[in-house]
């Protein structure tokens, strides 16, 4: 298995190394023919030099692009057997320091997300050769960004296998600087160029927090590894600083309030498969190192740390969706909507560790499966909804919602596509967001069991919450496909959109959309291959999951909640099979008439009168006013004299984040004031650096004497 | 226990006390001063069912009087002498505007919630069942306390107070059942005293302020921010 | 067997449901001294509509012609799972209260999609004040289940019956608490007065008027169809959940027959209920529904602290 992964690991490599030779295309191509000829495999040779430059570009970006998938592949398939197979294999490689090889270990939490990992990543290459043509037109570098991608790939995929402090931290800033390349793609405007750097900045400082929380668990420890980090006991006030620290770190990166403001920045920003890629696995890779380090390395979990991650993630979910619902930029929405759901997936963490603290392991592992579910869930929904955005991106030209509409019939393969997306995110069955969902309440009906009269009050109140946050993001997913692509063109490139030609475009979305159905509808077997992780980690197996048989999830026991995926699938289908057919052969089965829509009788309906997108979060943002920082302005040109009925009316609307204001501009100011203070220390003055150099000198003296 | 493996009169009584800590909740909302004091009066009868209800359930005859005597005070009296200095005052037409509302009726949530956990030790000592009530008749104190301090209307303050000492004799009953009857008389009248000085002084601050919004005392303060 | 019960149930359920939208309808009318429509005028109304032919908009796509097939269909499969006359089918075991919330918000989702399709802005304007209503409303109603679930210990409607029945008379305030906190999220849901007018023909104060204001003929029908389901559903889980008792444990006839006459008293009764409620109070403007769906959470919420404070030693 662990040779599966190495297979990966090189493949994502050489897809990146591939890339480069499109740096220089033609003397590539003459080397290749060289190479070939110099092999005697002439016929090849000869068929390399009759193509013409566009078809070389292509095939290299198919290579590029197949090495990416052959990574996916063998990534999924050794994380999924990691994960079936409860073994746990270790290896060492021999680079890294003298003293410390590179560890590695596939365990079931490194195989589950591995193979979390290896599904976006197929989905992605099949996606990815349609999509990156148009990067050829406009001049963009696909050197660039094949390379940035191989690489991006890799570590992640090294992050999610690496044993010791060392090799984490090395393959998480391989991650981060190579997506900061991928972010900083379209660097051509100033604003996103600003976003990379905000990205990169924050990536840094999560990463410093990271480096001090390994540091203060390998303080007590042997060496870096991370079954010396595992075995160290430490008193409950480190501890909690570790965990502190890696809050910070790991919720940096995956993008908790108020730590989030790169992502809504970022993810717009990037192109359409790398923001899938970003969006529906980097998160889950901070979920995964935040994981590795509580549950497994720092071991006893204390119910405080649930508490501060319980409201943490209820906090990310209900500002992350009220926000989402206010974009009109399509992937702005769903940078905030990624949001949205890594709270939740923190929000079941923080239940798990409350009920593990409190001595309720078996009741904790329930929120641990359910945050492990929505990990899953997220990382292909999010994955499907993005690269079905790319799409329309590269066919209606738009991203922005109030220029977008009726791609419904321009775009139908793709629109169906996409809707299956909206209802798995939205959280409504039979698809797989209802199942997180449910197991999530499920937990937090679980709270009988705590003794502390307050906290068993709090708990209800988060999971209102989780009611609230999936109520407000099903808001904005009906925006999103109704203003998206029903209703009717908004603007000339909406009206004249086509089909994405290149098969990949719909067979890497469609691949994930089918997954959508199958979590949802077979959550046994899903929840059975979880088990493994929590056995392996946590000694303790989902109480009764499938003890009614394949057919019933029952995560506690029967008499308290049971689900089957299977059956309302098959009875909800049933209904409505039914009735559609009782209606066909009704006596009234002629087809319907066609006619004008309903206009009060005034006729010359235009798409300029139909609802827009600002129009449709309007009641929410009116409602919940206090959380955005709206600034609205009307300008009126009045005509002549008449004061009541303008000639022209301007409006202006901006929902800014209130987190930029009050928490990340103060914070740099106070920085930059202390940076300032500090700065005095440069005087300029020759003879303040000779008698800096002399007290130091002094100080020496003394010390040493 | 829980509720289940009480009495009927038990159950009775805790179920009131959520319908009086209800009151409470009501009354922070409550924008006009009729159903303000509507519901004033109706937390009075309740307390007078409550102690009707532990007198007949505990066997403790004097509670009767009791109860009659919160009922006559509470229930009937002072509000129909608030009701008549609304009228005379001339503003009973109108409508306060409530600042904050939503954080408001969030703060006395959580206000329940901490006077639970203040309490909880207390109700460990406690011998009768429906000492559960105790966090509650805590919780109609503080929350007649925010009352005093989210509303501007002194008229809606008076009643802040009065509802503050209507969660004490709620503790005192469901708690201990009942004060002795000499404290029981000398609060009661004290209270009745109070509302009719209150009354006098609803007058006097009309007169000189020419309104009854306490925030127009502002003038109070000594150091001039200008 | 049980299994043929289980259809004649559901079909009983969805064939009653316009009775008792026109006994809701019957008791408003009498209630404002208005000479009231027979109580079998819904059918009417809907054979009717089954009988014309439909006319769709040139605009319209797919998801407008599958729509009223997705709502009707949630509608029928909640109506076959919730406990109507019997608390045990063998449907009993799908009947989670937070599925049944799931089922309606996949009904919600569709026609708000469908009320968007035609580019029409009374559609949008409808499918925005529902999205509004229904966030609005989910915290309530989550809150209330939760009430019920802590006390109970399941979110299982069937085993729920089953556990208020077993405890006999209980004076729950955390009961009283969630069922006044139910009732007013169920005015919410089902579209009724104070938050939506069903009867209204003025557009701007439409909600799910003015998401089905393009359907007609047999799609209307449905439409019509899933929201009166709809309304006996809220109805059946409060009186069922709530006030259990004649409810069919086993399935003789002597039993069933109780448990239906039982339900049917139920539902005379809640449906008399709610014409009160209407007629007392007037539609509200669309923003201060965020006054009533918050006073429904604070009901719910405070049903939950009583429960904790109250309830539980």
């Amino acid at each position: 298995m662990m040779f599966l992964s190495y297979v990966g690991l090189v493949a994502a490599l050489l897809s990146g190394a591939i890339s480069l030779v499109m740096i220089t295309p033609e003397r590539s191509k003459r080397l290749l023919i060289g190479l070939a000829e110099r092999l005697t495999f002439q016929s090849a040779a000869e068929g390399l030099a009759r193509q013409k430059d566009d078809r070389f570009h292509r095939s290299v970006e198919y290579a590029a692009f197949g090495l990416l998938g052959l990574s996916g592949i063998a990534v999924l398939a050794s994380g999924l057997g990691a994960l079936l197979s409860e073994q746990v294999v270790t290896d060492q490689l021999p680079f890294g320091l003298p003293w410390l090889a590179w560890h590695l270990r596939l365990d079931a939490l490194s195989g589950l997300f591995l193979a979390v990992i290896g599904v976006a990543v197929i989905a992605v290459s099949l996606y990815g050769p349609g999509y990156v043509r148009k990067f050829r037109r406009s001049g963009h570098s696909f050197p660039v960004l094949g390379f940035c991608t191989g690489w991006f790939v890799a570590g992640m995929e090294l992050v999610v296998l690496a044993d010791d402090a060392f090799l984490f931290m090395i393959a998480w800033e391989l991650m981060s600087v190579a997506s900061y390349f991928l972010v900083a793609f379209h660097h051509e405007h100033a604003a996103n160029r600003r976003a990379s750097f905000l990205y990169l900045l924050m990536a840094v400082v999560g990463a410093i927090h990271l480096i001090l929380a390994f540091g203060v668990v390998a303080a007590f420890a042997p060496n870096f590894t991370f079954e010396a980090l595992r075995g160290t006991p430490l008193s409950p006030f480190w501890a909690t600083i570790a965990f502190s620290l890696a809050l910070v770190g790991f919720g940096m990166k995956a993008g908790l309030v108020p730590l989030h403001a790169w992502l809504p920045a970022a993810h717009p920003v990037a192109p359409s498969h790398i923001s899938a890629l970003m969006s529906g696995v980097m998160l889950k890779v901070a979920v995964y190192g935040f994981i590795r380090f509580v549950f497994d390395l720092l071991g006893d979990v204390h119910w405080g740390w649930g508490m501060s991650t319980l409201a943490l993630g209820t906090g990310s979910a209900a500002l992350g969706a009220l926000y989402a619902l206010q974009q009109n930029n399509l992937k702005r929405l769903l940078a905030y909507s990624s949001i949205e759901n890594i709270g939740i997936i923190f929000m079941a963490l923080g239940l798990s560790m409350i009920f593990s603290g409190n001595g309720h392991g078996d009741l904790g592992v329930i929120g641990f499966i359910a945050a492990l579910y929505h990990v899953v869930n997220h990382a292909v929904f999010k994955s499907l909804l993005f690269l079905g955005t790319g799409t329309v991106l590269q066919q209606a030209h738009e991203d922005n919602l109030e220029h977008l509409g009726g791609l419904v019939k321009r775009l139908p393969r793709t629109s169906v596509i996409f809707l299956v997306g909206c209802v798995a995110i939205s959280g409504l069955p039979p698809m797989n967001g209802f199942v997180s969902e449910w197991l999530t309440f499920q937990t937090a009906l679980q709270v009988s069991a705590i003794d502390s009269g307050v906290v068993r009050s709090m708990i209800p109140v988060a999971a209102a919450l989780l009611a609230f946050t999936g109520a407000v993001a099903a808001a904005a997913f009906v925006k999103v496909y109704g203003v998206g692509f029903l209703g009717q063109p908004r603007s000339r490139h909406a009206a004249h959109a086509r089909e994405a030609l290149h098969p990949g475009m719909l067979l890497g979305p469609a691949f994930l959309a089918m997954l959508c159905v199958v979590l949802g509808v077979f959550p046994t077997w899903v929840i059975e291959a979880l088990d493994n992780v929590s056995e392996q980690l946590m000694a303790v197996k989902l109480p009764g999951a499938s003890a009614h048989g394949w057919l019933w999830l029952t995560p506690v026991s029967r008499s308290v909640a049971s689900y089957s995926g299977p059956l309302v699938f098959l009875a909800f289908a049933l209904a409505g099979w039914v009735i559609y057919r009782l209606l066909l052969t009704s006596p009234d089965a002629v087809r319907a008439r066609r006619g004008p829509r309903w206009d009060c009788g005034f006729g010359g309906l235009s798409p300029r009168m139909q609802y827009t997108s600002t129009a449709f979060s309007q009641p929410l943002r009116r409602v919940f006013h206090p959380v955005f920082e709206l600034s609205e302005r009307v300008d009126a040109e009045p005509r002549g004299h008449k004061l009541l009925t303008p000639a022209a009316l301007d409006y202006q609307l901006e929902v800014s984040d209130r987190s930029w204001r009050h928490a990340y501009q103060p914070l740099a100011g106070w920085i930059e004031a202390a940076a300032r203070q500090v700065g005095r220390i440069q005087t300029g003055n020759i003879r303040t650096y000779i008698a800096y150099s002399f007290f130091t000198l002094l100080l020496l003296l003394g010390v040493v004497s | 226990m829980g509720i289940a493996q009480q009495t009927i009169y038990e159950q009775a009584v805790l179920f009131i006390a959520a319908v009086v800590v209800f009151t409470s909740f009501l009354m922070l909302a409550q924008k006009r001063l009729f159903p303000l004091i509507a519901l004033f009066a109706s937390q009075g009868f309740l307390l007078a069912v409550t102690t009707a209800l532990v007198a007949y359930d505990r066997d403790y005859p004097h509670l009767y009087a009791s109860a009659l005597i919160t009922l006559f005070i509470k229930a009937m009296v002072i509000p129909w002498l608030l009701r008549r200095w609304i009228i005379q005052l001339d503003v009973h037409r109108e409508v306060e505007s409530l600042l904050y509302p939503t954080y408001v009726m969030m703060a006395a949530s959580a206000l329940v919630l901490f006077s639970y956990y203040i309490v909880l030790p207390i109700e460990r000592l406690s011998t009768l069942a429906s000492r559960n009530a105790l966090a509650v008749s805590f919780a109609v104190v503080l929350l007649g306390m925010l009352l005093m301090i989210a509303r501007r209307q002194a008229v809606t303050h008076v009643i802040g107070f009065m509802s503050i000492e209507n969660g004490l004799f709620f503790a005192a009953v469901t708690a201990t059942g009942g004060m002795p009857m000499v404290v029981e008389l000398g609060v009661a009248f004290d209270v009745l005293v109070a509302a009719v000085l209150f009354g006098v002084f609803f007058f006097h601050i009309r007169s000189s302020i020419d309104s009854l919004d306490v925030d127009e005392l502002n003038r109070l303060h000594e150091v001039d921010t200008r | 067997m049980a299994w043929l019960l289980v259809f004649v149930e559901t079909a009983l359920f969805i064939a009653l449901a316009p009775l008792f939208a026109g006994w809701v309808k019957w008791v408003k009318c009498w209630l404002q001294n208005r000479r009231p429509p027979s109580l079998l005028q819904p059918y009417r109304d809907l054979a009717k509509l089954f009988r014309k032919r439909p006319v769709i908009a040139d605009q319209a796509s797919w998801v407008f012609e599958a729509a009223p097939y997705i709502v009707f269909a949630t509608a029928v499969f909640s109506a076959g799972i919730v406990p109507f006359v019997a608390a045990h089918m063998p449907t009993a075991k799908i009947a989670d209260l937070i599925v049944l919330v799931g089922f309606f918000a996949l009904g919600r989702f569709f026609l708000t999609l469908a009320g968007m399709d035609l580019g029409t802005a009374f559609g949008g304007m409808g499918s925005s004040r529902e999205m509004m209503i229904a966030s609005l409303a989910e915290p309530a109603m989550l809150m209330a289940i939760f009430t019920l679930a802590m006390s109970a210990s399941t979110t299982n409607v069937s085993q729920a019956i089953d556990w208020v029945q077993q405890s006999g008379l209980v004076l729950r305030p955390s009961f009283a608490f969630a069922l006044a906190g139910l009732i007013m999220v169920a005015v919410a849901e089902t579209g009724r007065i104070p938050i939506d007018n069903p009867a209204t023909h003025l557009e701007l104060t439409m909600v799910h008027e003015a998401m089905v204001l393009e359907y007609s003929g047999k799609y209307l029908a449905l439409m019509e169809w899933a929201s009166q389901i709809k309304l006996m559903l809220y109805g059946v889980l409060i009186a069922n959940i709530f006030f259990p008792w004649g409810i069919a444990h086993d399935f003789s006839p002597d039993t069933l027959g109780r448990g239906f006459v039982a339900i049917a008293a139920k539902l005379a009764l809640l449906g008399a209920v709610l014409p009160t409620g209407e007629t007392l109070f007037a539609k509200m403007r669309v923003f201060r529904y965020q006054e009533f769906l918050g006073f429904a959470y604070l009901l719910s919420l405070l049903g939950m602290l009583s429960h904790v404070i109250l309830e539980v030693n």
